[in-house]
């Protein structure tokens, strides 16, 4: 067992597992972070993506002790008291969103591929948002979520 | 609210939307109970032989285990379909690669795959029946006496699950038909296995009491088809099987019939170890463990006049089921009836079967057949255009049903059908000739060959022939202790929208506000069996009962309640509210009443499903002659589907199914070694990313049908159905060769355009396996 830090959502938590459990189960197991989802264990989909000092990571690769000392952010800390990031609302709105089970890490990809190219072309958000499968949408509802996003931050004037 | 305010035809937020954007969304794998462990199934690794010994590896205390064999099923050992055919665990004889042997638990996880890798099993391995000409053969062999080759059956049903023999008006094609037809024309048409590739795998959760029974929890389509399987397996009353389906990540078919024996597989770990015991497969088990699209094979033989009429046409439809029956015959059932397509055939016989072979068992899928003989079909009339020299725009006006035709079932098209004016509509949309001309100029000096090609077609909603009858679905609502109305319905919300649209429904029915609507958990305990969640039936059947159901509870409570017209939605809930504490309960139900129309099971004729909705689909292509590589680079599809109830669910539906059905035609494949699934990984088996989509462009035409919740008929199968075969038509234009089997992958391009089979100046006389011509 290892002792491991790091800061989760903003806050500071201190874990005891094995080093190379994964960050995923690490999230889910032990800190009932559950948002992130596990669809293949091997880096594929996408759906247990975090953002890991502002990369996007999928977390079933990362042993938890390659976090230690990291910044993690995760669905859970995306949207502040209670009220959806635009991200989220835009998901929402434009039917970004169907079985849900990619939703999260769609989320946190989007995230990343904004803070990237706050205003980006459909070929940086088709580029950006391949690493996260989805079965239901054909993503283009997906894409319009993401352009609306990029409206949106450009209009609150956030590129965040 | 006001009467004029329509929710139905509007596009409110989903319901379970906000907790699926924020991550709080419950799936079966966030869920976990007190006590509660863990399960892993000992699986096959051949795919035909017999269980010779069964060893455990002493290095692993198995005294921490429950380890759950045959031996401990207190009902019978069957997982039941529509036969009890197929094992929950096998004793000795092993039909397919992974097949279930035993269960582990354990409280621990971690701890399972290397006590799984810890059973050691040895078999008699038999020569394993891997394809549908392998199964064939077996039972040509077996009319000679020898039945070596028969895995399932015997006599006259060796290997065979089930045939149909659909002849429009009953009758044969007279022979002088093809002996004055001016063509005749051949054509064999292929389609693979493809896996539903929902991102959330199979998993539930299972706890036994003695008293209580077996509850199981988890990733479904059909509550009441895992409850029908725990009173076989448990031989208990269904009121002691209870099932409650959690949030589902994507389904597609794939957890229609799969639940049963993975929620069996739990209970029986459940009962065993008393604890709760959950099993969630991780992605290599789920791929290699359930159940696929049936791969298929089908053949036409065609008679044509010179003027582009279809006179008469043969269809051989083989299945390959896999090891057991599951829902095969069901399949083969929609494959048939939708084999003839939207045309008008004087004559049509259709013999179809669908074989056993040592695959694990196919299952539902998305289309559920239709996609299979679709494809063949769509393939086959532009061969066929070819062949006479017609357009295939051409050769498909010359032949479509319209209203007051018949079908080949000999249903009649009493409501409106208009292929004309959708071909015209959809061809305009894609600037279709104007391209098609372009990529006539432009191919010869390109590297990149550009194409664009169409299919037309239809799928009928709901359970075919008889079977909506059967299920005599049941649909409630009550009121909660606020008053807000709570549609409780056994139908489940797995992505595609059924707790919005049904929302929806009872809201306009009720004329409440959308947000005033809740909708129950689906609990076997609590809801009615509202019949599952298929055959593009929730929208057209289950929304009608629930808007019939809210109907009569705004009825019960303007008649008992003292209800004024104009109500706003606090005088409802006043009243209501009102209504429960003088009554003590207020629920109003909505039995399926079948409409007047005749299905004859025997026969094969009749009217076959109450409703079709109707789509022309338009891809354009783009075939990389160094790479080899097809692309779909825009892509139309416009159909018609009577009221859509919600516009921005509806579009994301038929995006959705486009983009498997993109899938199915260009990248996804299974690869099979000795009936075991070689490629069980997303890393090898390849569906399409946001980065391998064209712009897919929906249209809908809307025409209410009598059968559903305002009009509305079934939505979401159709999208499966056309992509492939417009693709490959499309790949046929900018290529000039005729493919006949998906998935296309590059290597067969390859081989095509570089092999002996080079055809370099492609014409019709060459334009498949099969071409003959009479009397031209």
């Amino acid at each position: 067992m290892s002792s491991v830090q790091f800061t989760v959502n903003g806050e500071k938590k201190t874990i005891d597992a094995p080093p190379m459990k994964r960050l995923l189960d690490v999230l889910r197991e032990d800190l009932h972070l559950t948002g992130a989802k596990e669809g293949c264990g091997e880096g594929e989909c996408g759906s247990c993506s975090v953002l890991m000092n502002g990369d996007l990571v999928n977390s079933c690769l990362v042993p938890v002790l390659q976090a230690s000392g990291a910044t993690i952010c995760t669905i859970e800390g995306i949207s502040t008291e209670g009220r959806l990031h635009p991200i989220q609302q835009c998901f929402l709105e434009h039917g970004g969103a169907q079985c849900g089970i990619c939703t999260p890490g769609m989320i946190l990809a989007t995230h990343h591929l904004l803070e990237k190219y706050p205003q980006p072309t459909l070929l940086q958000i088709q580029e950006g948002l391949a690493g996260n499968l989805c079965r239901c949408t054909g993503y283009m509802r997906i894409f319009t979520a993401v352009q609306e996003a990029a409206l949106a931050n450009a209009a609150a004037g956030d590129l965040r | 609210m006001d009467e004029s305010n329509q929710l139905v035809g509007s596009s409110p937020i989903r319901k379970e939307g906000r907790d699926k954007v924020t991550g709080r969304a419950q799936y079966v794998d966030d869920l976990s109970l007190p006590g509660m462990w863990f399960g892993a199934t000992v699986r096959s690794t051949i795919a035909r032989g017999r269980i010779t010994s069964i060893t455990f590896d002493p290095l692993i205390p198995w005294h921490e285990f429950t380890v759950v064999t045959a031996k401990d099923i207190p009902g019978e050992n069957a997982i039941v379909h529509l036969a009890k055919d197929h094992v929950c665990l096998a004793e000795s004889t092993i039909n397919h690669c992974d097949e279930p042997i035993l269960l582990l638990a354990h409280p621990e996880r971690a701890v399972l795959h290397a006590a799984v890798a810890s059973v050691k099993i040895t078999y008699d391995e038999l020569p394993g029946v891997f394809t549908i000409e392998d199964s064939e053969t077996a039972i040509e062999r077996a009319a000679q006496g020898d039945t070596s080759g028969v895995i399932w059956g015997k006599g006259a049903d060796a290997n065979l699950f089930k045939t149909y023999l659909m002849q429009k008006d009953q009758k044969p094609i007279p022979a002088d038909v093809w002996e004055t037809a001016d063509y005749i024309v051949e054509g064999e048409y292929r389609t693979g296995a493809q896996e539903q590739l929902y991102i959330e795998n199979n998993g539930v959760i299972a706890e036994y009491s003695a008293t209580d029974g077996v509850t199981v929890r988890g990733s479904m389509q059909c509550p009441f088809y895992l409850v029908h399987a725990l009173e076989v397996i448990f031989g208990l009353p269904a009121e002691r099987c209870r099932v409650i389906q959690t949030e589902t990540g994507g389904a597609f078919g794939g957890k229609e019939d799969f639940p049963s024996v993975i929620g069996s597989h739990a209970a029986l770990l459940a009962m065993k170890s008393g604890h709760p015991v959950k099993i969630c497969y991780d992605r290599a088990e789920d791929m290699a463990g359930t159940t696929k699209r049936h791969p298929s094979r089908t053949r036409h033989r065609t008679a044509v006049s010179k003027e582009g009429k279809l006179l008469a046409g043969e269809i051989e439809i083989a299945l390959d089921g896999g090891a057991y029956m599951t829902l095969s015959p069901v399949v083969l059932s929609r494959a048939t009836i939708h084999a003839p397509g939207p045309y008008h055939w004087p004559y049509m016989v259709v013999r179809a079967k669908a074989l056993a072979t040592n695959i694990p068992p196919h299952g539902a899928f998305r289309g559920f057949g239709a996609p299979q003989t679709l494809f063949a079909l769509e393939r086959h009339m532009d061969k066929i255009a070819r062949v006479i020299g017609l357009t295939p725009e051409e050769l498909r006006r010359r032949n479509f049903l319209t209203t007051g035709d018949r079908t080949a079932t000999g249903q009649l098209l009493s409501e409106p059908v208009d292929m004309q004016h959708m071909l015209t509509r959809a061809l305009t949309e894609s600037d279709y000739h104007a391209k098609r001309a372009e990529f006539d100029r432009t191919n010869a000096t390109s590297a990149i060959k550009r194409g664009i090609g169409f299919a037309t077609f239809f799928h009928g909603a709901g359970f075919t022939g008889s079977g909506e009858r059967r299920l005599n679905s049941l649909v409630e609502i009550d009121v909660t202790a606020e008053g807000w109305p709570r549609i409780l319905v056994s139908s489940t919300e797995f992505g595609q929208g059924t707790n919005t649209i049904l929302s929806q429904v009872a809201a306009q029915a009720l004329q409440l506000p959308y947000e005033s609507i809740v909708v129950a958990q689906p609990d076997t305990l609590l809801v009615p069996n509202s019949g599952p969640t298929v055959a593009s039936r929730t929208a057209m059947v289950v929304g009608r009962l629930v808007q019939k159901a809210g109907e009569s509870l705004r009825t019960k409570l303007r008649d008992a309640g003292g209800l004024r017209d104009g109500y706003s939605a606090a005088e409802f809930c006043a009243v209501a509210v009102a209504y429960l504490a003088k009554y003590g309960e207020l629920k109003t139900s909505a039995r399926y009443e079948a409409p007047d129309i005749f299905w004859d099971d025997v026969l094969y004729t009749g009217d076959a499903y109450p409703a079709y909705a109707w789509a022309v689909y338009v891809a354009e292509v783009a075939v990389d002659t160094i790479t080899y590589s097809a692309s779909v680079t825009e892509f139309h599809a416009l159909q018609e589907v009577g009221k859509v109830l919600h516009p921005i669910l509806a579009a994301g539906q038929i995006e959705g199914g486009v983009a498997q059905g993109i899938g199915y035609a260009l990248y996804e494949k299974c690869v099979w070694q000795k009936g075991h699934m070689a490629n069980n990984q997303m890393t090898n088996y390849i569906m399409p990313t946001s980065a391998d989509l064209p712009p897919i462009h929906v249209y809908f035409e809307e025409t209410p049908s009598i059968h559903g919740a305002f009009g509305a008929k079934g939505i979401g199968e159709l999208p499966m159905d056309g992509p492939a075969p417009a693709i490959l038509n499309a790949v046929e234009h900018a290529t000039g060769i005729a493919f006949t089997q998906i998935p296309l992958l590059p290597e067969d391009i390859f081989e095509r355009m570089t092999g002996d089979n080079q055809q370099p100046h492609f014409d019709a006389s060459i334009a498949g396996p099969f071409f003959s011509e009479v009397g031209a």
